[in-house]
């Protein structure tokens, strides 16, 4: 089994376009990462810095809100509260507005397989905000931490999603304070440690839960993080007086003793090139791209890439592609739906014009609210370990009935016209066609209905 | 309905097709034994923190009435002398005389000082000591993988809303009655057409289909008629209830209360009132005697309106019981006062009991289950105590 271009499309990337050609081989894959990023230019989403200004002007209004309800001035209440409300509700429609650019990127994208990477480390970085303007800026956190650092060092990319203040944030780093920091000695009682970040690191981004770690290498890296964390106004920085000081021992290796972010940096590179976090990576790289219990051939070979390069992540990649395992063609995944939706978008060539004008109601219509009933809900996982790899998870009852009814339902209220259901056939699915979907397309009352089919089908949905 | 009138009906749907799917080996309707306990359980989640304070009012504590005035606009209605009910659960007071309402005061769960919904709700449907943990799953699955037997339809997680206290690897069926599957006939056909190459799609379509049918079955779902989304789970849980189903969890939003207290909050009983009410009226009378219904929320909140008729995140708050198993009747707990020396932190409702603990001692009640499993594993660490006595 061997690289074949629509059978890329479909396993690497968002499936077959109408107006897309597919990627040519798999060094044109590779390349994809490496190149311009033209779906940001295209369709650009705000990053963090920019998002950061909506926190501060949330900061902003809130203070002076405190302020005036202190002093009992109802009309700077008022005031602020209003202000306040438009803060919110603007960042509620930029969230929307993102995941409409975030699907016109994947309908119009040359490098899919980028699109679908920048997915893959997005969520196995998962962050989200648990308050406020917070809650909306995952986006600007994937676009910051995570894309641009897709095709280089798996270190890089380590240091930047967990330094990022929404990662800080969503695993509580922002109030873990060394018990012997100045800052604690100064409040007893008041301040300790917070191991969540700690210890997800090691569990879901290196090592791995079956990793070679103990609770006490958990506990190490803990204090060793104290003082790593941000200020609305400020954006991530090292406080001196939150970091517990002296050395820290973890995994055998010792850094320190005096804290800051070079024993900081220096343990996540030490981290991220462990042979364990290879294993794991390796591992998570295969479930999602090929089949949910993966050859042990395909995630060796895979592993052994990552040893040898020290962690880069294009080696990586390129030991997956290179591997006849990773075109076999039995067990096919599911595509989850963010990906089946994002899917349906390209294969119908959804135009941006009139898509990018709905508003946060039409979005929540359109796709929040059919995403949660398949079991999806937008950006919002259940934990820091992101979204399940496996079919069980998304082939639900409930799952498929709601892909079904948005496959029927959705497609005709955003494009216009819907296209002939016998070309779309053979646009969605490729040279091979099978022949009840054929049949369906063919023998469906109504249009809307025979597109509905066509992406209801199994060889749509399974990649 | 059984397992072989789904199969029949949707074979007969499927006669159009041909006898393809008749002789394919690939439908396989869910097998419907019989549940491992008759005993009814369905957990409420109230969303946003639920103000205790008000809907169950400690009117007997001489420090109450101090510390609400905007909230309070109205009378309710008086429980036992020292409580009084909130206004818009007057249509609850006869399950009340009954003994079929109840309460638990001043409960939370582990979960202080940040106050985050979210942190809150996460470790409210956890069940955990505290919030990063490596527990994934929520305490409800747990209970299941505990006890041999159960079924795909033995729990139920129903409505739009992410029901993380059922997640876990023992089987729970998810179903929102609002993907009802309302397609033509045809296009219902073809869909089973076009999966049938696909064993896993096609019997979760078959399964789909037979539980839509069942939620149209009920009534009062068609199409243009506007039941809302509460009365919609509330009637689909009751007739799950009904058959094999013994457990079934949903969420109620809305509790949020930060500000114009005396609407918002009473915006939020209405449906509360309304889906105990069809709990009650949807379940068969032997069901409902056998029924254990518990609602609760993350966090209470504070003692002390805000500034603008609302209150804020809290600690100590109210769990909601009824139905015909609970004993009702009763405002249970240990209250605390409401003293400003008796606060939490100076702010909140004092906790006196573990909501954990109140489960635990329910679901035991329920299921059967062992007091060490239920520390050990569905919550694991949890001391339960002594049994609150909250059922019959």
């Amino acid at each position: 089994m061997t690289f074949s271009a629509e059978f890329a499309e479909k396993r690497f990337g968002y499936g077959l376009s109408p107006v897309i050609k597919p990627v040519a081989s798999i060094d044109a894959m590779l390349r994809g990462i490496s190149a311009t990023d033209q779906m940001a230019q295209s369709f650009p989403i705000e990053n963090f810095e920019t998002f950061r200004l909506r926190m501060m002007a949330a900061t902003a209004a809130r203070k002076a809100r405190r302020q005036a309800q202190d002093t009992g001035n109802e009309d700077a209440i008022k005031r602020f509260t209003k202000q306040r409300n438009v803060i919110n509700r603007e960042a509620r429609q930029a969230k929307a507005d993102w995941l409409l650019r975030t699907l016109l990127r994947r309908t119009y994208t040359e490098q899919a397989f980028f699109e679908r990477l920048a997915d893959f480390w997005g969520d196995h970085f998962t962050a989200q905000g648990k308050a406020g303007v917070m809650r909306r800026g995952t986006s600007p956190y994937l676009e910051t931490a995570i894309r641009p650092h897709v095709g280089g060092r798996f270190a890089d990319m380590l240091f930047a999603a967990i330094t990022n203040p929404l990662m800080l944030h969503y695993l509580d780093h922002d109030r873990s304070i060394g018990p012997q920091s100045v800052r604690a000695i100064k409040n007893q009682g008041k301040f300790g440690l917070n191991e969540n970040l700690a210890r997800e690191v090691i569990e879901l981004h290196t090592l791995g839960v079956d990793g070679p770690y103990t609770q006490a290498d958990v506990q190490q890296l803990a204090e060793l993080l104290t003082g790593l964390t941000y200020q609305v106004e400020k954006g991530t920085r090292f406080r001196k007086d939150f970091a517990e000081p002296g050395a820290e021992t973890i995994l055998g290796q010792t850094y320190g003793p005096n804290p800051g972010m070079g024993p900081i940096r220096q343990v996540l590179d030490d981290l991220a090139t462990h042979p364990a976090t290879a294993r794991h990576i390796a591992r998570k790289l295969a479930v999602h791209f090929v089949t949910d219990v993966p050859p042990t051939a395909l995630v060796s070979h895979i592993e052994q890439a990552f040893i040898q390069s020290d962690g880069d992540l294009m080696a990586s990649y390129a030991a997956m592609l290179e591997h006849p395992a990773a075109w076999q063609t039995d067990a096919l995944n599911i595509r989850p739906p963010l990906e089946f939706v994002s899917a349906a978008m390209r294969a119908l060539a959804i135009k941006p014009e009139p898509l990018l004008r709905h508003g946060e109601k039409e979005v929540a219509a359109l796709f929040y609210g059919p995403m949660a009933l398949m079991g999806q809900r937008f950006q919002q996982p259940n934990g820091p370990d992101g979204w399940p790899e496996e079919d069980e998870a998304w082939v639900t009852p409930q799952g498929i009935a709601a892909r079904v009814e948005w496959a029927m339902g959705v497609p005709r209220k955003i494009a216009s016209p819907l296209p002939d259901p016998r070309e779309f056939v053979a646009h969605a699915l490729g040279a091979t066609v099978p022949g009840e979907v054929a049949f369906a397309a063919a023998a469906a009352e109504s249009r809307h209905e025979a597109i509905g089919l066509v992406l209801s089908s199994p060889a749509f949905q399974r990649r | 309905m059984t397992a072989a009138l789904s199969r029949r009906s949707f074979l007969s749907r499927s006669a159009f097709i041909g006898c393809s799917l008749a002789a394919s080996p690939l439908l396989t309707p869910v097998s419907f034994a019989a549940a491992p306990w008759e005993n009814r359980l369905v957990v409420i989640i109230l969303r946003g923190g639920m103000d205790g304070l008000d809907v169950v009012r400690p009117v007997g504590d001489p420090s109450f009435a101090a510390l609400r005035s905007r909230t309070m606009a109205e009378t309710g209605f008086d429980l036992d002398g020292q409580f009084q009910l909130h206004p818009a659960l007057g249509d609850l007071m006869p399950l009340w005389q009954a003994g079929e309402l109840g309460f638990v005061h001043a409960v939370s769960t582990p979960y202080r000082d940040k106050r985050s919904h979210f942190d809150g709700q996460d470790l409210l449907e956890a069940g955990t000591e505290n919030l990063g943990s490596q527990i994934r799953d929520g305490w409800l699955n747990r209970m299941l993988q505990q006890i041999p037997g159960v079924q795909a339809d033995t729990a139920y997680a129903i409505g739009h809303s992410d029901m993380k206290l059922l997640s876990g690897s023992a089987p729970v069926a998810n179903w929102a009655p609002e993907s009802d599957l309302r397609l033509s006939p045809q296009a219902l056909r073809l869909a089973e057409l076009v999966m049938e190459s696909d064993p896993q799609m096609h019997a979760a379509l078959a399964e789909a289909m037979s539980l839509a049918e069942a939620g149209r079955a009920l009534g009062g779902l068609e199409r243009g008629e506007r039941t809302p989304p509460h009365l919609q789970i509330a009637r689909y849980a009751a007739d799950r209830l009904n058959r094999d189903a013994r457990i079934a969890a949903f969420s109620l939003n809305g509790w949020d209360t930060h500000r114009a207290q005396a609407q918002t909050l009473t915006r939020a009983l209405g449906p509360l009132s309304e889906t105990l009410l069809a709990l009650k009226s949807g379940t068969k009378q032997e069901v409902w005697q056998r029924t254990a219904i518990i609602a609760m929320t993350e966090f209470g909140r504070t003692a002390r309106e805000n500034g603008t008729g609302g209150t804020d995140h809290g600690t100590g708050g109210l769990m909601v019981l009824a139905g015909g198993a609970i004993r009702g009747r009763v405002v249970h707990g240990d209250w605390p006062g409401v003293g400003a020396d008796a606060l939490y932190d100076g702010r909140d409702l004092m906790p006196t009991r573990d909501v954990r603990a109140q489960a635990a001692w329910i679901m035991r009640g329920i299921t059967g289950i062992d007091t060490s499993l239920l520390e050990r594993h569905v919550f694991p660490g949890l001391d339960m105590g002594s049994d609150p006595n909250l059922l019959f």
